[in-house]
């Protein structure tokens, strides 16, 4: 997009990180090296754009720019640069359909036409109700499970044509699919069950372990319901920890439901951060 | 000390050297966009592409360092292809529009396609457009034609220190500018037109002025600030066109300011062509016999006390030293090249020079700037101390104006108390000063102008003597002049003979009728309605404040248009040459002073510009050292006295606006306009 | 085919979980004081010894990469970099480790960065991959908690720091000194070599950057030996490698084999076989979008590692088996990759920036055969301008699946192109 298209757009007057989005960017910032703040930025533009509806206003940059000391001119060199930052708005629904060769040579053109045909907008539009936003993405890497898209942060994979506008359905119903296969498949694995890993010997641990440390406490994340937790249908768990990007407001726009488990729900603890 | 071989010839060079320095140390040509001499390597380009036996592909010349045993050939299949390709590249989606683009004649892009491209396209899609992008009032931007090495973004961010340029987007959509819509605001931005290789960044004024086989160039150096940039001036017919900067890394290396490169449209304005004579209140055009007579006859039966000189600000030392010699023959003791009214203490050279000199900055470790905004006094000083900090190490105390200066600087107070604090060893900053090994102190000439100077340049000889800056092989005290004439006229003794009046002195007298007669030689820069009731002579070029003030007007040369001698900042003197003629009956103007002498009945005794340079010599052997530095000796200078005055503050308000020349450019009032918040008059570098 | 007892990522699918327990049940952080103890020479060793390449697709030695870093240093920081920026079309074997098997990653970066003497590690994790990102962060939580990591790391008295750091969209970013320039804080545009990140990496510092699967692989070697894993498939392409297979294969998977392993057996014993049969093949991919495929002929025999496929005239990249059966439209398959590479060119050196767009445009008249028959082997010339002449191999991995397509399938370019012609005609 030219710089041009991008600014065109009505941009608010100001941005500012909310008291939270503030502790969490500190909290960002102090994994890199002191004087060295810059390494934030992708991170701190990923939160300004969480925090704006999913796209990032100039002020949003600028404001981004200020935070880590940078010239703006070296963040809008960045924030244009990358694609996950939108430079325009976007729907609620964020539906990216990756037509790259593997996923194209097995359907994802179909996807394409069923978003067009379901929503009535072509690629790059967003349907007046401001519901979903469609574009075609390049390889989004889950090519053994093409085709697929990304909607939001979460990755459905294994569609076809119907399945991609099942899909549509359940977003427009106020639904949050279960990410993953959409087929039931397991992760990568084939679909027929695993060829391989069918007798895997247990490998004890030479010594006994030390007991690991008090389960963590549930923090932010859990707190905003922000955290994924996904059951890909195979007992896959995806556990969420808050990885320095959730913001209060994400877990509006839908977290995946999460199927029961058995086993107990991993939690997170911290922000990104580390040491401390 | 890595020997190689480039084109079977053998060369030994420095570690760390590229293979490109090195094919240039041997005279290979190496085609080149991106690579720049001054700033720093990108490699984008690809066009400098060699082939480097043992390497599986030909490698960027400019990014490889040499190293012992290399074997590099510059010719080979290999390397001309890779050339090739890489040019059929750069031009598919460059416009093919050279007729109508300033730059041609003098694009990198039009000559090397000459040299190393094909003879016919072969790419039949359709061509990227870019939108252009609105820079301010000095550069015009076709961003169609832009090849994206950066060379912009890098001298934005390395050079001038004004990190505003980038490229945004990427891929085939990259594209150069700055983002939002916004002027660039350095005063160094003009430097941007020369490092583009193509025709993406022009010269806004001169745009569709002319080819430059049409222009006729002559050398010569600025006189718009102390610092004596090395420049070219490109004419047409006796007009004008452009000013750029030549090569002097004593002085200003590439660069000059904007001031220096854009003011040249003043040139052609408000120019005194022929002379005046106040008749009725009003000036009246006049032969030079009927203002000579004028003058002869109003100075007859005066006494030389009550006659006056005045030199500005744009005087060559010529006009200053035949000025002279007519006040000594006036019987007049009545002199100063000081229009500031500065009052500081001549009487020891090294006390009003550079003495470390501009390159010499660049040894610096520990800066104490005092009274200055070198960005908008000399920004070619500004942007040396920016590449000495850019190398790492460098520490910049600051007393006076807090401004931008495009490196970080400690702020250490306002005033002449701090000033004092460290010569007396009370403030730390003593102690990084005696522990650097480079310590370097720059004392504005604004705070040499105030009552005060006189105890505030003993202060900063003080700090001098005390923290070290004065050492062998080291002389760490500097004055950064403002003014091209300065050092000149105090070289000459342009100053109050014995008895004598100085600027303040002149100007409280003619106010009260003790000085009859004054003669202002390029004087605009003084309060004109002190002048009382005094017989006002004004030479000069410009119609300025000077010459509205006067009762005759002798109409003089330009710095273009005369051969003139200037003394920069450093002591360094320079020789501008001339380049066109000045405009009707103007004259250079220490010819004006020898016929005038002769009319007044004491005639100077040289008539061509051997004598009159001989006569330099006289009056002061530097003038013999032209483009040399000749060190100073230090002794003792200033006043201890009272510094308890109020804080420091620059002279210069408006950059653009300082002098007749740039007060009469179109091109500096947009400037102006673009750039000089008004609230502050001060100029705009904070968005 | 390998047994399943000498597969490393037991974890592959997450059928169990990726926490730090069941990390610890399936042997992971086993031995891991001892291994240190062993010293950063012996790691150097058995690492070069077990003959592992690096998984990012550059098939470099890891432990001989690892050697260059300075032995001695002055004190400073030394970093670790994990690139984690998995985004080769056709490769997605990275995305299972660092969401079911990431305590093997940060196992291995613990080893990695003994050997290279680094002070902290930071996995780049490509921002789209979100809840995979999410794991490793909890695994990394989890390892602090458990004293795994951190100040004195295992107890060894190694203080060492790991951190997660998100990309946001930049296939470029996969390139090591890309990802550095975008962990810097900047665009992702490849620096110029030399210097090399071991000498001035990230910040400046010596750098080591190291593929997820080439950095989990090391903890087996190093529980098992060297020798183990240098038995394993063939001299100089040993081990165990992660295969991604996927298109028009009966049931796309990924799956961890022995390297060496014959193409065809792969995809028949793993994923079912070809779409409609082997006789349906038209091409493979073999190794990520960049590799230059393989007609049906060459697919029959050749065997997946790095020098059996350099000799076959493609490469094994990273191993992403991209299959094609007969209904393919092959034109429209690497036009689209002639897309992706125009659309992920950073755009910093002239070829790439240019010649990427040239590429594409030329190639999507090619799929309607809209071009002259004389425009094929400009076509080839643009991509030799553009091969070997920019700063990063994104221009060669621009080039070469046209030069494949060219190569391969040259007879079907002009059969398009004077079929398009022909039409037009009886249009006319």
């Amino acid at each position: 997009m030219s710089s041009a298209a991008a600014i065109a757009v009505e941009q608010p007057e100001s941005f500012a990180f909310s008291p939270e989005n503030r502790a969490r960017a500190e909290r960002i910032v102090a994994k890199y090296p002191p004087g060295r703040q810059a390494s934030a930025v992708l991170p701190l533009l990923d939160l300004a754009q969480r925090q704006s509806d999913n796209w990032l206003p100039r002020a949003a940059m600028d404001h981004v720019a200020e935070f880590l000391s940078m010239p703006r001119i070296r963040v809008y060199e960045v924030a244009t640069f990358y694609t996950m930052f939108n430079k325009t708005p976007v729907g609620k629904h964020f539906v990216q359909i990756c037509t790259t060769t593997p996923c194209w040579l097995r359907g994802s053109a179909d996807l394409v036409h069923a978003c067009e045909r379901k929503l009535g907008i072509s690629m790059g539009e967003t349907t007046p109700d401001n519901q979903f936003t469609v574009i075609e993405a390049e390889c989004l890497g889950a090519c053994v499970n093409a085709p697929m898209v990304q909607i939001g942060d979460h990755y459905y994979e294994d569609l076809d044509g119907p399945g991609m506008e099942a899909l549509l359905d359940a977003l427009a119903r106020g639904e949050v699919p279960a990410p993953g296969s959409q087929i039931g498949r397991s992760t990568s694995c084939s679909v027929k069950g695993p060829t391989t890993l069918l007798h895997v010997p247990k490998r004890q641990a030479s010594e006994p372990e030390a007991a690991p440390a008090a389960e963590p406490d549930l923090a932010t994340a859990a707190a905003d319901d922000a955290a994924a937790t996904v059951d890909a249908g195979a007992g896959v768990e995806t556990a969420g920890a808050d990885i320095g990007t959730e913001t209060a407001d994400s877990g509006e726009s839908g977290s995946p439901k999460t199927k029961p488990r058995s086993r107990a729900r991993a939690k997170s603890k911290t922000d990104a951060g580390t040491a401390d | 000390m890595p020997k190689l071989t480039i084109d079977g010839m053998p060369i030994e060079v420095e570690p760390g050297t590229s293979v490109l320095q090195a094919c240039e140390m041997l005279g290979v040509e190496v085609p080149r966009f991106c690579y720049h001499d001054r700033l720093s390597v990108a490699a984008n380009c690809r066009m400098c592409l060699v082939e480097m036996e043992k390497a599986p592909k030909p490698v960027a010349s400019c990014a490889m360092p040499c190293s012992e045993g290399m074997v590099i050939k510059t010719n080979s299949p290999l390397a001309r292809n890779a050339r090739r390709g890489v040019m059929e590249f750069l031009l598919i989606n460059h416009p093919l529009d050279c007729p109508i683009c300033d730059q041609g004649g003098e694009c990198d892009l039009q000559d090397q396609a000459m040299a190393y491209g094909f003879d016919r396209g072969r790419y039949g899609e359709t061509k990227r457009a870019v939108k252009d992008k609105e820079l301010g009032p000095l550069i015009k931007t076709v961003m169609t034609r832009c090849i994206h090495c950066t060379r912009c973004i890098r001298f934005a961010e390395e050079i001038a220190g004004v990190p505003e340029l980038g490229a945004t987007g990427r891929g085939e959509h990259m594209e150069v500018g700055t983002y939002i819509e916004q002027a660039i605001t350095s005063e160094l931005s003009g430097n941007l037109v020369d490092v583009c290789p193509v025709g993406a960044l022009t010269s806004k004024p001169y745009a569709f002025s002319a080819r430059p086989w049409e222009l006729r160039k002559a050398e010569s150096i600025d006189v718009l600030d102390a610092v004596g940039s090395n420049i070219r001036i490109d004419l047409r017919g006796g007009e004008v066109l452009r000013v750029l900067p030549r090569l002097n890394d004593d002085v200003n290396e590439e660069w000059i300011s904007d001031k220096t490169r854009y003011a040249c449209d003043g040139l052609k304005r408000q120019r005194l062509d022929r002379p005046f004579i106040r008749r009725d209140g009003k000036l009246k055009p006049a032969s030079w016999n009927e203002a000579f007579a004028a003058i002869a006859a109003r100075l007859k039966g005066v006494p030389g006390e009550r006659i006056a000189a005045l030199a500005g600000d744009l005087c060559d030392a010529e006009a200053m030293v035949a000025l002279k010699d007519l006040m000594a023959g006036l019987g007049s003791p009545n002199l100063d090249c000081r229009q500031d009214g500065a009052a500081f203490d001549t009487s020891c050279r090294a006390g009003y020079l550079f003495n470390s000199t501009i390159a010499g900055i660049e040894k610096a470790d520990v800066i104490l700037l005092v009274g200055t905004d070198p960005r908008h006094e000399a920004p070619l000083v500004n942007a040396r101390i920016r590449k000495r900090y850019r190398r790492g190490g460098l520490q910049v105390g600051v007393i006076g104006p807090g401004v931008d200066l495009t490196y970080p600087t400690t702020y250490l107070g306002a005033g002449p108390p701090t000033l004092q604090e460290i010569a007396e060893g009370r403030h730390d900053f003593a102690a990084k000063l005696k522990a650097a090994k480079h310590p370097l102190l720059i004392l504005g000439a604004g705070a040499l102008a105030r009552p005060d100077g006189l105890a505030v340049q003993a202060a900063a000889r003080l700090v001098a003597e005390s923290c070290g800056l004065i050492r062998d092989g080291w002389n760490g005290y500097n004055v950064l002049q403002l003014a091209a004439a300065r050092v000149g006229g105090l070289d000459l003794g342009f100053l109050p003979g014995t008895d004598g009046r100085g600027t303040r002195g002149i100007l409280d007298g003619a106010g009260k009728g003790e000085i009859e007669v004054v003669f202002l030689l390029g004087a605009d820069e003084i309060d004109a309605s002190r002048l009382g009731q005094a017989f006002v002579i004004y030479q000069g070029h410009h119609g300025d404040r000077g010459a509205h003030r006067a009762d005759v007007v002798l109409p003089g040369a330009a710095y273009t248009e005369k051969n003139g001698t200037y003394v920069n900042t450093e002591g360094r003197p320079q020789q501008g040459r001339r380049a066109n003629f000045p405009p009707g009956e103007a004259r250079e103007d220490w010819t004006i002073l020898r016929a005038l002498s002769e009319v007044l009945g004491c005639k100077l005794p040289y008539d061509s510009l051997a004598q009159i340079r001989q006569r330099l010599v006289d009056a002061n052997p530097v003038f013999a050292h032209t483009d040399a530095v000749i060190a100073a000796a230090w002794g003792s200078f200033g006043q201890p006295g009272s510094l308890d005055g109020p804080p420091f503050k620059s002279p210069i308000e408006n950059f653009y606006m300082t002098d007749p020349i740039s007060r009469a450019s179109v091109t500096m009032a947009q400037c102006a306009e673009a750039f000089v918040s008004p609230a502050t008059g001060k100029t705009g570098t904070h968005g | 085919m390998l047994r399943d007892e000498d597969r490393i990522f037991t974890n592959l699918f997450g059928f169990e979980s990726f926490s730090l327990e069941a990390a610890r049940a399936r042997g992971d952080w086993d031995q891991t004081p001892e291994l240190i103890a062993k010293g950063r020479e012996w790691i150097i060793s058995e690492v070069k010894d077990s003959g592992l390449r690096g998984r990012g697709g550059a098939g470099f030695s890891a432990g001989l990469k690892w050697s260059f870093m300075p032995k001695k240093t002055d004190g400073g920081p030394v970093y670790l970099v994990v690139n984690a920026d998995e985004g080769e079309p056709g490769t997605c074997k990275d995305r299972d480790i660092l969401r079911h098997e990431p305590h093997k990653l940060l196992e291995g970066c613990l080893y990695a960065g003994v050997a290279i003497g680094a002070t902290a590690c930071y996995i780049y994790v490509r921002g789209e991959f979100y809840d995979e990102a999410a794991n490793v962060q909890r695994a990394i939580d989890e390892a602090y908690e458990a004293g795994l990591l951190g100040k004195n790391a295992c107890g060894t008295g190694y203080d060492y720091d790991i951190y997660l750091h998100r990309g946001a969209g930049a296939y470029i970013c996969g390139e090591e000194t890309a990802l550095i320039e975008s962990l810097e804080g900047k665009k992702g545009q490849p620096r110029n070599k030399p210097p090399f990140p071991a000498q001035a990496g990230l910040y400046s510092r010596p750098t080591t950057v190291n593929n997820v699967e080439t950095i989990a692989q090391v903890p087996e070697i190093l529980r098992r030996g060297a020798t183990w894993f240098a038995n394993l498939g063939r001299p100089k392409n040993t081990g165990t490698k992660l295969f991604c297979i996927s298109g028009h294969v009966n049931h796309p998977c990924n799956v961890e084999e022995v390297m060496g392993i014959p193409l065809r057996e792969l995809i028949d014993r793993h994923c079912g076989g070809v779409r409609g049969g082997w006789d349906n093949l038209l091409a493979v991919i073999p190794g990520g979008s960049s590799t230059p495929l393989l007609p049906r002929t060459v697919c029959d025999t050749v065997l997946m590692d790095f020098d059996s496929l350099r000799e076959a005239g493609s490469g094994l990249g990273t191993a992403a088996v991209i299959v094609m059966d007969k209904s393919t439209d092959i034109v429209e398959a690497i036009a689209r990759l002639s897309r992706f590479y125009a659309h992920e060119s950073c755009g910093q050196c002239t070829p790439c920036r240019e010649g990427t767009g040239w590429l594409m445009r030329v190639m999507n008249r090619l799929v309607k055969g809209n071009a002259r028959l004389e425009e094929i082997d400009m076509l080839q010339e643009v991509t030799k301008q553009i091969e070997g002449h920019t700063i990063c191999a994104l221009g060669d991995a621009a080039a070469w699946p046209v030069q494949g397509l060219i190569r391969h399938f040259r007879p079907e370019l002009e059969r398009r192109i004077l079929a398009y012609r022909s039409a037009r005609r009886v249009a006319a």
